[in-house]
Protein backbone atom coordinates (compact mmCIF):
# COMPACT_ATOMS: atom_id res chain seq x y z
CA UNK A 1 0.00 0.00 0.00
CA UNK A 2 1.01 3.29 -1.07
CA UNK A 3 1.62 5.58 1.77
CA UNK A 4 1.34 9.75 2.07
CA UNK A 5 2.86 12.20 3.79
CA UNK A 6 1.12 15.46 4.51
CA UNK A 7 4.23 18.60 4.62
CA UNK A 8 2.52 22.32 5.64
CA UNK A 9 4.78 25.29 7.16
CA UNK A 10 2.05 24.90 10.19
CA UNK A 11 1.22 21.81 11.66
CA UNK A 12 -2.31 22.44 12.39
CA UNK A 13 -2.48 22.50 8.29
CA UNK A 14 -0.81 19.58 7.75
CA UNK A 15 -3.06 18.11 10.57
CA UNK A 16 -6.51 19.14 8.74
CA UNK A 17 -5.50 18.10 5.56
CA UNK A 18 -4.18 14.61 6.92
CA UNK A 19 -8.04 14.20 9.30
CA UNK A 20 -9.66 14.96 6.31
CA UNK A 21 -7.79 12.87 4.02
CA UNK A 22 -8.18 9.92 6.87
CA UNK A 23 -12.08 10.09 6.37
CA UNK A 24 -12.03 9.08 2.67
CA UNK A 25 -8.99 6.60 2.94
CA UNK A 26 -9.27 2.80 3.79
CA UNK A 27 -7.62 2.38 7.26
CA UNK A 28 -4.61 0.54 5.40
CA UNK A 29 -3.28 3.78 4.05
CA UNK A 30 -0.71 5.33 5.93
CA UNK A 31 -1.19 9.15 6.08
CA UNK A 32 1.32 11.03 7.97
CA UNK A 33 1.18 14.64 8.75
CA UNK A 34 4.40 16.65 8.62
CA UNK A 35 3.84 20.14 9.58
CA UNK A 36 6.29 22.97 11.44
CA UNK A 37 9.03 23.23 13.16
CA UNK A 38 10.84 21.66 16.48
CA UNK A 39 9.13 24.35 18.74
CA UNK A 40 5.73 24.66 17.22
CA UNK A 41 6.38 27.64 14.91
CA UNK A 42 5.93 27.87 11.19
CA UNK A 43 8.39 26.24 8.70
CA UNK A 44 9.33 22.82 7.18
CA UNK A 45 12.47 20.71 8.33
CA UNK A 46 14.07 18.00 6.35
CA UNK A 47 15.09 15.88 9.02
CA UNK A 48 11.58 15.50 10.09
CA UNK A 49 10.65 15.31 6.97
CA UNK A 50 12.79 12.29 6.10
CA UNK A 51 11.59 10.30 9.31
CA UNK A 52 7.89 11.13 8.21
CA UNK A 53 9.11 9.55 4.60
CA UNK A 54 10.94 6.35 6.05
CA UNK A 55 7.50 5.74 8.44
CA UNK A 56 5.31 6.30 5.42
CA UNK A 57 6.68 3.87 3.61
CA UNK A 58 5.74 -0.04 3.70
CA UNK A 59 7.54 -0.99 0.78
CA UNK A 60 5.34 0.24 -2.17
CA UNK A 61 6.40 3.67 -2.17
CA UNK A 62 5.56 7.11 -0.65
CA UNK A 63 3.52 10.35 -2.36
CA UNK A 64 4.20 13.33 -0.44
CA UNK A 65 1.88 16.86 -0.91
CA UNK A 66 3.85 20.01 -0.35
CA UNK A 67 2.24 23.39 0.50
CA UNK A 68 5.07 26.24 -0.31
CA UNK A 69 8.27 26.96 -1.28
CA UNK A 70 10.42 25.60 1.58
CA UNK A 71 8.27 22.96 1.60
CA UNK A 72 9.58 21.33 -1.69
CA UNK A 73 13.01 22.11 -0.88
CA UNK A 74 13.13 20.57 2.57
CA UNK A 75 11.46 17.62 0.92
CA UNK A 76 14.59 17.50 -1.77
CA UNK A 77 16.94 17.23 1.19
CA UNK A 78 15.21 15.15 2.79
CA UNK A 79 15.34 12.70 0.09
CA UNK A 80 18.79 13.21 -0.69
CA UNK A 81 19.58 12.46 3.14
CA UNK A 82 17.93 9.19 2.36
CA UNK A 83 20.08 6.20 0.66
CA UNK A 84 18.93 5.19 -3.29
CA UNK A 85 16.97 2.28 -2.25
CA UNK A 86 14.66 4.15 0.28
CA UNK A 87 14.54 6.94 -2.33
CA UNK A 88 13.36 5.65 -5.42
CA UNK A 89 9.71 4.79 -4.58
CA UNK A 90 8.80 8.29 -3.47
CA UNK A 91 7.21 10.81 -5.29
CA UNK A 92 6.25 14.67 -4.88
CA UNK A 93 3.10 15.29 -6.48
CA UNK A 94 2.87 18.83 -8.38
CA UNK A 95 -0.84 19.28 -7.21
CA UNK A 96 -2.76 21.40 -4.61
CA UNK A 97 -2.38 20.11 -0.62
CA UNK A 98 -5.90 19.44 0.24
CA UNK A 99 -7.48 18.09 -2.88
CA UNK A 100 -4.39 16.48 -3.96
CA UNK A 101 -4.04 14.89 -0.81
CA UNK A 102 -7.79 13.45 -0.89
CA UNK A 103 -7.17 12.05 -4.85
CA UNK A 104 -4.02 10.69 -3.69
CA UNK A 105 -5.42 8.63 -0.69
CA UNK A 106 -9.00 7.10 -2.68
CA UNK A 107 -6.53 5.97 -5.38
CA UNK A 108 -3.84 4.62 -2.41
CA UNK A 109 -7.05 2.52 -0.95
CA UNK A 110 -6.76 1.18 -4.45
CA UNK A 111 -3.74 -0.64 -4.06
CA UNK A 112 -2.30 0.95 -7.30
CA UNK A 113 1.38 1.91 -7.54
CA UNK A 114 3.02 5.08 -5.96
CA UNK A 115 3.38 6.14 -10.03
CA UNK A 116 -0.61 6.16 -10.15
CA UNK A 117 -1.53 7.46 -7.04
CA UNK A 118 1.25 10.73 -7.64
CA UNK A 119 -0.98 11.37 -11.02
CA UNK A 120 -3.99 10.65 -9.26
CA UNK A 121 -2.88 13.58 -6.54
CA UNK A 122 -1.76 15.84 -9.89
CA UNK A 123 -5.56 15.42 -11.85
CA UNK A 124 -6.46 17.19 -8.87
CA UNK A 125 -4.96 20.42 -10.40
CA UNK A 126 -7.45 20.35 -13.24
CA UNK A 127 -10.36 19.47 -10.61
CA UNK A 128 -13.17 22.87 -11.00
CA UNK A 129 -15.34 23.43 -7.73
CA UNK A 130 -17.80 25.79 -10.10
CA UNK B 1 36.78 22.25 16.07
CA UNK B 2 39.51 24.63 17.27
CA UNK B 3 39.18 28.03 19.17
CA UNK B 4 40.08 29.97 15.66
CA UNK B 5 37.02 28.60 13.72
CA UNK B 6 34.26 28.53 16.21
CA UNK B 7 35.39 32.11 16.85
CA UNK B 8 35.00 32.58 13.21
CA UNK B 9 31.57 31.20 13.21
CA UNK B 10 30.56 33.02 16.34
CA UNK B 11 31.46 36.07 14.82
CA UNK B 12 29.04 34.90 11.87
CA UNK B 13 26.30 34.29 14.67
CA UNK B 14 26.86 37.86 16.24
CA UNK B 15 26.08 39.50 12.90
CA UNK B 16 23.24 37.81 11.85
CA UNK B 17 22.05 38.45 15.64
CA UNK B 18 22.72 42.28 15.41
CA UNK B 19 21.12 42.14 11.50
CA UNK B 20 18.05 39.89 13.07
CA UNK B 21 15.47 42.94 13.08
CA UNK B 22 17.04 44.00 9.49
CA UNK B 23 16.79 40.58 7.96
CA UNK B 24 13.18 40.13 8.68
CA UNK B 25 12.14 43.88 7.71
CA UNK B 26 13.94 43.25 4.22
CA UNK B 27 11.65 39.74 4.08
CA UNK B 28 8.71 41.67 5.12
CA UNK B 29 8.38 43.66 2.48
CA UNK B 30 8.42 40.81 -0.57
CA UNK B 31 8.01 37.56 1.58
CA UNK B 32 6.94 35.87 4.55
CA UNK B 33 8.64 38.06 7.51
CA UNK B 34 10.89 35.84 8.96
CA UNK B 35 14.47 35.32 7.37
CA UNK B 36 16.02 37.71 10.40
CA UNK B 37 14.26 35.24 12.74
CA UNK B 38 15.15 31.93 11.10
CA UNK B 39 18.76 32.63 10.56
CA UNK B 40 19.19 33.99 14.14
CA UNK B 41 17.44 30.51 15.48
CA UNK B 42 19.88 28.64 12.75
CA UNK B 43 23.13 30.32 14.47
CA UNK B 44 21.93 29.57 17.82
CA UNK B 45 21.65 25.60 17.27
CA UNK B 46 24.56 25.84 15.42
CA UNK B 47 26.36 27.28 18.26
CA UNK B 48 24.91 24.66 20.34
CA UNK B 49 26.27 21.76 18.94
CA UNK B 50 29.79 23.15 17.55
CA UNK B 51 30.28 24.21 21.32
CA UNK B 52 29.46 20.48 22.13
CA UNK B 53 32.14 19.31 20.24
CA UNK B 54 35.02 21.40 20.69
CA UNK B 55 37.38 19.22 18.62
CA UNK B 56 35.81 18.58 15.71
CA UNK B 57 37.97 19.32 12.85
CA UNK B 58 37.61 21.90 10.01
CA UNK B 59 35.20 19.74 7.24
CA UNK B 60 33.42 17.64 10.09
CA UNK B 61 33.08 21.46 11.66
CA UNK B 62 31.51 22.67 8.23
CA UNK B 63 29.10 19.65 7.89
CA UNK B 64 27.81 20.03 11.72
CA UNK B 65 27.03 23.65 10.72
CA UNK B 66 24.94 22.55 7.75
CA UNK B 67 23.09 20.15 9.52
CA UNK B 68 22.00 22.31 12.35
CA UNK B 69 20.66 24.60 10.08
CA UNK B 70 18.91 22.01 8.18
CA UNK B 71 17.19 21.57 10.82
CA UNK B 72 16.12 24.14 12.94
CA UNK B 73 15.82 27.17 10.18
CA UNK B 74 12.46 26.51 9.27
CA UNK B 75 12.09 28.67 5.95
CA UNK B 76 14.05 27.77 2.15
CA UNK B 77 17.32 29.27 3.81
CA UNK B 78 17.73 26.20 5.94
CA UNK B 79 17.99 23.72 3.42
CA UNK B 80 20.13 26.17 1.29
CA UNK B 81 22.50 27.62 3.69
CA UNK B 82 22.63 24.13 4.92
CA UNK B 83 23.44 22.32 1.84
CA UNK B 84 25.86 25.36 1.18
CA UNK B 85 27.83 24.60 4.62
CA UNK B 86 27.78 20.87 3.91
CA UNK B 87 29.13 20.83 0.23
CA UNK B 88 32.09 23.51 1.75
CA UNK B 89 32.82 20.82 4.32
CA UNK B 90 33.83 18.90 0.97
CA UNK B 91 37.48 20.87 -0.61
CA UNK B 92 38.26 21.21 3.39
CA UNK B 93 38.69 17.67 4.33
CA UNK B 94 41.71 16.88 5.99
CA UNK B 95 42.69 20.67 6.28
CA UNK B 96 43.55 22.61 8.96
CA UNK B 97 43.86 26.00 7.88
CA UNK B 98 42.44 28.18 5.78
CA UNK B 99 44.30 30.23 2.49
CA UNK B 100 42.89 31.69 -0.27
CA UNK B 101 42.41 29.08 -2.76
CA UNK B 102 41.07 26.77 -0.12
CA UNK B 103 38.31 29.97 1.04
CA UNK B 104 37.45 30.02 -2.90
CA UNK B 105 37.11 26.44 -3.50
CA UNK B 106 34.98 26.17 -0.69
CA UNK B 107 32.57 29.41 -1.37
CA UNK B 108 32.60 27.86 -4.59
CA UNK B 109 31.42 24.64 -3.66
CA UNK B 110 28.89 26.38 -1.17
CA UNK B 111 27.25 28.86 -4.31
CA UNK B 112 27.08 25.41 -6.28
CA UNK B 113 25.37 23.36 -3.73
CA UNK B 114 22.45 26.51 -3.37
CA UNK B 115 22.38 26.62 -7.11
CA UNK B 116 21.53 23.20 -7.36
CA UNK B 117 19.21 23.29 -4.37
CA UNK B 118 17.54 25.87 -5.44
CA UNK B 119 17.48 25.46 -9.05
CA UNK B 120 18.13 28.86 -9.26
CA UNK B 121 20.79 30.99 -11.60
CA UNK B 122 22.12 34.52 -11.30
CA UNK B 123 19.20 37.53 -12.02
CA UNK B 124 16.47 35.61 -10.11
CA UNK B 125 17.11 37.89 -7.14
CA UNK B 126 18.56 35.65 -4.84
CA UNK B 127 21.27 34.34 -2.60
CA UNK B 128 23.17 33.54 -6.14
CA UNK B 129 23.11 37.11 -7.11
CA UNK B 130 25.59 38.08 -4.04
CA UNK B 131 27.16 34.61 -3.79
CA UNK B 132 28.56 34.06 -7.96
CA UNK B 133 29.98 37.67 -7.58
CA UNK B 134 31.51 37.31 -4.63
CA UNK B 135 33.80 33.85 -5.79
CA UNK B 136 34.52 35.63 -9.31
CA UNK B 137 35.97 37.99 -6.91
CA UNK B 138 38.03 36.16 -5.59
CA UNK B 139 38.90 33.92 -8.10
CA UNK B 140 40.06 37.11 -9.64
CA UNK B 141 42.20 38.17 -6.52
CA UNK B 142 43.85 34.60 -6.29
CA UNK B 143 44.95 34.85 -10.09
CA UNK B 144 46.05 38.20 -9.04
CA UNK B 145 48.16 37.30 -6.08
CA UNK B 146 46.27 39.00 -3.17
CA UNK B 147 46.17 37.45 0.27
CA UNK B 148 43.18 35.84 1.87
CA UNK B 149 42.02 39.14 3.74
CA UNK B 150 42.56 41.08 0.24
CA UNK B 151 40.45 38.34 -1.84
CA UNK B 152 37.78 38.31 1.10
CA UNK B 153 37.61 42.08 0.81
CA UNK B 154 37.16 41.80 -3.10
CA UNK B 155 34.51 39.50 -2.51
CA UNK B 156 32.65 41.70 -0.11
CA UNK B 157 32.50 44.66 -2.48
CA UNK B 158 30.97 42.33 -5.20
CA UNK B 159 28.78 41.16 -3.31
CA UNK B 160 27.25 44.24 -1.71
CA UNK B 161 27.06 44.93 -5.32
CA UNK B 162 25.02 42.16 -6.16
CA UNK B 163 22.86 42.57 -3.29
CA UNK B 164 21.76 46.35 -5.12
CA UNK B 165 21.76 44.50 -7.98
CA UNK B 166 18.71 42.77 -6.23
CA UNK B 167 16.77 46.06 -5.91
CA UNK B 168 16.64 46.28 -9.17
CA UNK B 169 15.12 42.56 -10.66
CA UNK B 170 11.66 40.86 -10.42
CA UNK B 171 12.10 38.12 -7.82
CA UNK B 172 11.92 34.80 -9.94
CA UNK B 173 12.08 32.37 -6.81
CA UNK B 174 10.74 31.77 -3.57
CA UNK B 175 7.52 33.94 -1.80
CA UNK B 176 8.51 37.02 -3.44
CA UNK B 177 8.18 35.79 -6.58
CA UNK B 178 4.14 35.70 -6.35
CA UNK B 179 4.71 39.91 -5.90
CA UNK B 180 6.35 39.82 -9.60
CA UNK B 181 6.99 43.63 -10.51
CA UNK B 182 6.30 44.70 -7.08
CA UNK B 183 9.24 42.47 -5.64
CA UNK B 184 11.24 45.39 -7.67
CA UNK B 185 12.86 48.27 -5.88
CA UNK B 186 13.25 46.04 -2.73
CA UNK B 187 17.03 44.13 -1.59
CA UNK B 188 16.58 40.62 -1.62
CA UNK B 189 17.22 39.24 2.31
CA UNK B 190 18.82 35.46 1.10
CA UNK B 191 21.54 37.61 -1.00
CA UNK B 192 21.48 40.04 2.33
CA UNK B 193 22.43 37.23 4.82
CA UNK B 194 25.18 35.78 2.23
CA UNK B 195 26.49 39.03 2.30
CA UNK B 196 26.59 39.49 6.08
CA UNK B 197 28.27 36.29 6.41
CA UNK B 198 31.11 36.85 3.83
CA UNK B 199 31.54 40.10 5.71
CA UNK B 200 31.24 38.72 9.21
CA UNK B 201 34.25 35.71 8.48
CA UNK B 202 36.33 39.30 6.57
CA UNK B 203 36.29 41.01 9.87
CA UNK B 204 36.85 38.12 11.27
CA UNK B 205 40.06 37.32 9.06
CA UNK B 206 41.04 41.17 9.25
CA UNK B 207 41.52 41.01 13.21
CA UNK B 208 42.85 37.63 13.68
CA UNK B 209 45.33 37.60 10.67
Amino acid sequence: MVGIVVISHSAKVAEGVKAMADQMADKSVSIIACGGIENGELGTDPMKIMEALIRANSGDGVVVLVDLGSAVLSTYTALELLDKEERRLIKIADAPLIEGAICASVQASGGFSVNEVAAAAESARSMLKL
Amino acid sequence: MNQMFLTAINTVKQSIDTNKDFLTNLDGAIGDADHGINMARGFEAVMGKLNAEPDIDLSAGLKKIGMALLSSVGGASGPLYGTAFMRAAIPAVGKTTVDAQLAAEMLLAATEGIKERGKAVRGEKTMIDALEPAYEAMAKGIQDGKSLLECLESACSAAKEGVEYTKTIIAKKGRASYLGERSIGHQDPGATSSLLILEALTDFCRKNG
